[in-house]
């Protein structure tokens, strides 16, 4: 049998999830045996070269090229993972879904305290960027999402043990600290 | 400004508990409560900023920045919307230029929605500075508005002549009508003012409370507490000071019956917030009144001021040595969840309405941490005519569970909305027939949004604490309502607004519930929705208060009588929608970067 083969991204994200991951440490030798890595920051392939088993998304979805993203990882991988508060429910980012965009980018980009050197008052608005939504939307309201993986981050052993159980087809015991919020 | 906000502070003698009634007092003399007022109170009732600002932010009648000159509160619940109200709605923007949610550039006018504001047999309804303006049309709101360019008073742009009994006394000079339609032993007239007192003051407090508990009377604001049981705790729980509070909050949409009683029979309320005050030895009585009905302010404390001369209030009633007890008007500022007894007690002490945890209840430690007892208007006055005629009399009223009488308020699509007073033991047909229905009805909201939305199959159904509880509101819905659209939404809508926010799963789930529902209404929706909205049901319990657990009956109640409504509205060939819509998520960004496409 083949191995399982996994693909990762961050969204809306810090990139905290990730971190978390590689704090696996060791264990990530043996996870190396265990699964392939496809499309990832951690080996840098960039484009999908095969069809994938486990998508694990960090972060929410901000802006357009998210949600090509996410479309692109909902179409390549049999299972996607929301891995993380921000994939899950918006995290921090989604502080702003309070404030019209508008005045999230003239806070931004014109009338902000740390604002210099801008006296033509330019928004960015290069085609080359993304656009951003009217909101942060968590991961599950722009694609189907199989599973959720909470914390902030979750834990390296928590990462490590549900993408085991994953493989493995072992039921995850997720501890109630994990997922009370208040 | 400083001397009149401090001149204020002091009439309530520097008492950070009456913080409720310095805030309405300040917003009714300046037209809001200003930042300068804020530092003033803070600093006189020696609380921080944050603890009057979020009293002040918990109430929608209060505002931080001015209102208008004129003001006009236009109510849009179902009803209100079944009506009509979005008709007078556009014609009150396009006259007046301005839209509901803000205040006019030249400062004159602030439109507002509200949620219903107990008139829902004379709807569309507006409260325009204080004044309340029922059966509104579209010509009306055309001549309100120019009346308020013409600078008018609220007084002059009354054109009907003043509503029904009491409503044309000089003291309330309101065009709302009564509506009573049938009369029973705790509307009726009959019975002289104080005949209740008198015959107290030969009993014992305890054979007071017997006779209440072999009446077997439950409390009537919708939950049906045994009202003997409770006065019996109350009686029984130590303390230097009890109280006991009229619950005339009267919020939830399509009750009105308490505006009525309050209008027709204050005296029979007096007498029973008395008769309570000597059962379980409370000398203070505080009627905790939403801020909607505050036009019946001087006609009430009229009232009162007359039962202290007459001696059925103040010290030594009827000459009983040492049966003192007194009542005072507490308003509140709008805000639905204070209808719940412990969030009513917490506003009352000039905090955010939100409820509290229990035990201990407040039979317990309820105001000021004093033992209290909280009763609707109904069951106060009922307690009234209990006491005239025997527990034994009262029981013959209505069935072995639900016993005595039961003031309904009847609005909808019917005939004659009003109030009607029946006794328990009748059903949804029975009242159908009372109140004549026009065309076939499709449902019936049986105790308001929360309470049950009732299919004809349920018709037949007996009303009453056996079976189908009611705090006294039946809504009626016709068959040419888009049932989902026009009464769910709605009430999903108020339950969000209206949500205090202590607990997550009403804070969160009526979002949750409502965005669903307009998925559906989208034609967006899939079965999972459905599955997902009746497995999710249960974490409801999980909220602090009634009101909180009820929050998404509106949708529960109709997914299980009416499934085939949503089922015609979801997609079959789909199993999963996540809703999502690009284009609209992008809209503001393609207007600000002038861009086309992504």
């Amino acid at each position: 049998m083949s191995k399982p083969i996994i693909a990762t991204t961050s969204l809306a994200g810090c990139f905290g999830c990730h971190m978390s991951l590689l704090d696996i440490d060791e264990r990530i030798l043996e996870l190396a045996e265990l699964v392939e890595f496809n499309k990832s920051p951690i080996n840098d392939i960039k484009k999908f070269t095969k069809k994938c088993d486990v998508g694990l998304i960090e972060g929410g979805v901000c802006n357009s090229e998210n949600i090509h993203v996410l479309k692109d990882f909902r179409e390549n991988c049999k299972i996607l993972v929301s891995v993380g508060e921000c994939a899950i429910m918006g995290g921090l980012p989604a502080l702003r879904n309070n404030i019209p965009l508008r005045e999230c980018l003239e806070e931004a980009y014109l009338d902000g305290p740390s604002v210099e050197n801008n006296e033509e008052r330019i928004i960015p608005n290069d085609e080359e960027l993304p656009l951003i939504l009217d909101k942060v939307y968590p991961c599950h309201e722009v694609v189907k999402i199989d599973i959720h993986l909470p914390g902030c981050p979750p834990s390296a052993d928590m990462i490590y043990e549900a993408l085991v159980s994953l493989i493995t087809g072992k039921e995850l015991k997720v501890p109630y600290e994990a997922f009370k919020y208040d | 400004m400083k001397k009149d906000v401090k001149s204020i502070i002091a009439k309530y003698n520097k008492d950070e508990t009456r913080l409720m009634d310095i805030l309405i007092d300040i917003q009714d003399s300046l037209g809001f409560i200003s930042p300068e007022a804020i530092d003033v109170i803070s600093e006189d009732l020696n609380l921080s900023h944050v603890d009057v600002e979020q009293t002040i932010s918990f109430y929608h009648f209060f505002s931080m920045t001015p209102l208008g000159k004129y003001n006009i509160y236009l109510n849009n619940s179902a009803v209100a919307n079944m009506m009509g109200c979005a008709e007078v709605a556009k014609v009150f923007e396009e006259e007046a230029g301005s839209k509901f949610g803000e205040v006019s550039k030249d400062g004159q006018l602030g439109m507002f929605y509200t949620s219903c504001i107990g008139m829902n047999d004379q709807e569309p309804a507006a409260i325009i500075n204080g004044m309340v303006f029922t059966r509104l049309t579209k010509f009306r709101a055309r001549e309100i508005i120019s009346d308020i360019k013409a600078g008018k008073n609220v007084e002059e742009m009354y054109v009907a002549s003043y509503g029904d009994g009491a409503n044309s006394n000089q003291l309330i000079k309101s065009v709302v009508s009564n509506n009573i339609r049938k009369i029973g032993p705790i509307l009726s007239p009959k019975a002289e003012y104080g005949s209740a007192l008198k015959k107290i003051i030969k009993l014992s407090p305890d054979e007071i409370i017997d006779e209440v508990k072999l009446s077997n009377i439950r409390g009537r604001g919708g939950a049906g507490f045994p009202t003997g049981l409770k006065w019996e705790f109350c009686r029984k729980a130590p303390g230097d000071r009890k109280y006991i509070f009229c619950n005339a909050d009267e919020g939830e949409p399509g009750t009105f019956k308490d505006r009525v009683l309050l209008t027709e029979r204050p005296k029979r309320l007096l007498e029973g917030m008395a008769i309570a005050g000597y059962a379980v030895g409370a000398e203070e009585g505080i009627i905790y009144l939403r801020y909607e009905y505050k036009y019946l302010e001087e006609y009430l404390e009229n009232v009162i001021r007359e039962a202290r001369e007459a001696n059925f209030l103040g010290k030594d009633i009827c000459k009983k040595k040492g049966f003192n007890f007194d009542v005072r008007i507490q308003f509140g500022a709008g805000a639905y969840v204070c209808g719940e007894e412990s969030a009513l007690i917490e506003s009352a002490e000039g905090k955010r309405g939100e409820p509290r945890d229990r035990p201990p209840f407040p039979v317990e430690k309820g105001y000021l941490n004093k033992p209290t007892i909280v009763n609707n208007v109904e069951t106060l006055s009922s307690v009234t005519q209990i006491i005239n005629n025997g527990g034994e009399w009262y029981r013959s009223f209505g069935t072995r569970e639900s016993t005595g009488t039961k003031v309904l308020s009847v609005s909808g699509d019917c005939l004659h909305p009003g109030v009607y007073e029946v006794e328990w033991g009748f059903s949804v047909n029975d009242i159908l027939d009372l109140v004549g229905t026009m065309g076939d009805v499709q449902a019936v909201q049986v105790g308001g949004p929360s309470g049950r939305c009732i299919a004809p199959y349920d018709f037949n159904r007996i009303l009453g604490y056996e079976d189908l509880a009611t705090g006294g509101s039946l809504i009626i819905i016709g068959k040419q309502r888009d049932l989902l659209k026009d009464i769910v939404l709605n009430f999903m809508d108020f339950f969000v607004e209206e949500s205090c926010g202590s607990c997550t799963p009403c804070r969160s789930l009526s979002v949750i519930y409502r965005d669903k529902l307009k998925k559906i209404l989208k034609g967006r929706g899939v079965q999972k929705d459905l599955d997902d909205m009746y497995a999710w049901r249960h974490i409801m319990k999980g909220n602090r208060c009634g009101l909180g657990q009820t929050a998404l009956n509106p949708i529960l109640t109709t997914l299980r009588n009416f499934p085939e409504l949503y089922e015609a509205r979801i997609q079959k060939n789909k199993t999963f929608d996540e809703g999502f819509d690009i284009h609209s998520a992008l809209k503001d960004s393609f207007e600000i970067t002038g861009r086309k496409s992504f």
